[in-house]
């Protein structure tokens, strides 16, 4: 069992990086953010199977939870921050690739 | 004996299942074309593949504490993929990125495709 839970965190640790790909390629800076989400929940999962690794679940559970609420409250801010920034510019921003080079 | 088994033995087709869907996930994010479509394909890894893998941790655990603490979790995970969908989505639209499709960004499309 627990070679079959390793197995399943090096997946993940692989398939973090194939989001950090998105992240770096993304067009526009609402991808980038997109890419940041799903690292953000496969370091939620990989805790949980780590700690279920270790056989001590309880700890890495709270530490789960807690990579969690930073990550939803990381990408909350960016994406107000975002809301905030356009309408101090005003509504004349109309352009897709706009959005992500000035980001 | 064989309880033992069938459930091991479910535990390591609900992890399958779930990396799977993370798989699909990370594939979208990847390959779809616009910000909307890639949305739908994280959605859908945040809250099926993140539910499945829960399910199988959730059957090998030994005490109802760690059980609520994955649920937690799975809550959690589960509403901020939603209000972080919705909260990109409607900045994208806000912004001014067209949708695939939307005749407007006939041009970008090739652009906007994946390396």
């Amino acid at each position: 069992m627990t070679g079959f839970l390793m197995a399943m965190a090096l997946f993940i640790s692989l398939l973090i990086g194939l989001a950090l790909l998105r992240v770096w390629a993304g067009p526009t800076i609402y991808d980038r953010l997109l890419g940041v989400g799903i690292v953000g929940t496969n370091a939620v999962l990989l805790l949980a199977i780590i700690g279920f690794i270790y056989g001590r679940p309880d700890g890495f559970l709270d530490l789960a939870i807690t990579y969690a609420i930073l990550n939803f409250v990381g990408v909350v801010a960016v994406a107000k921050f975002l809301d905030v920034r356009r309408a101090s510019r005003g509504e004349d921003h109309q352009t897709a690739t706009g959005a992500g080079e000035d980001g | 004996m064989t309880l033992e088994l069938v459930v091991d033995g479910l535990t390591v087709l609900f992890l399958l299942t779930g990396c799977f869907f993370f798989l699909a996930g990370t594939v979208g994010l990847l390959r779809f074309p616009d910000v909307y479509c890639r949305l739908h394909a994280l959605t859908k890894a945040d809250s099926l593949g993140l539910g499945f893998v829960v399910a199988g941790v959730a059957l090998q655990l030994r005490s109802w504490h760690e059980v609520l603490l994955l649920g937690i979790l799975w809550f959690l995970v589960l509403s901020a993929a939603a209000t972080i969908c919705y909260l990109v989505a409607s900045e994208a639209l806000a912004q001014g990125v067209d949708p695939v499709g939307s005749g407007a960004s006939q041009g970008q499309s090739g652009t906007e495709e994946a390396p």
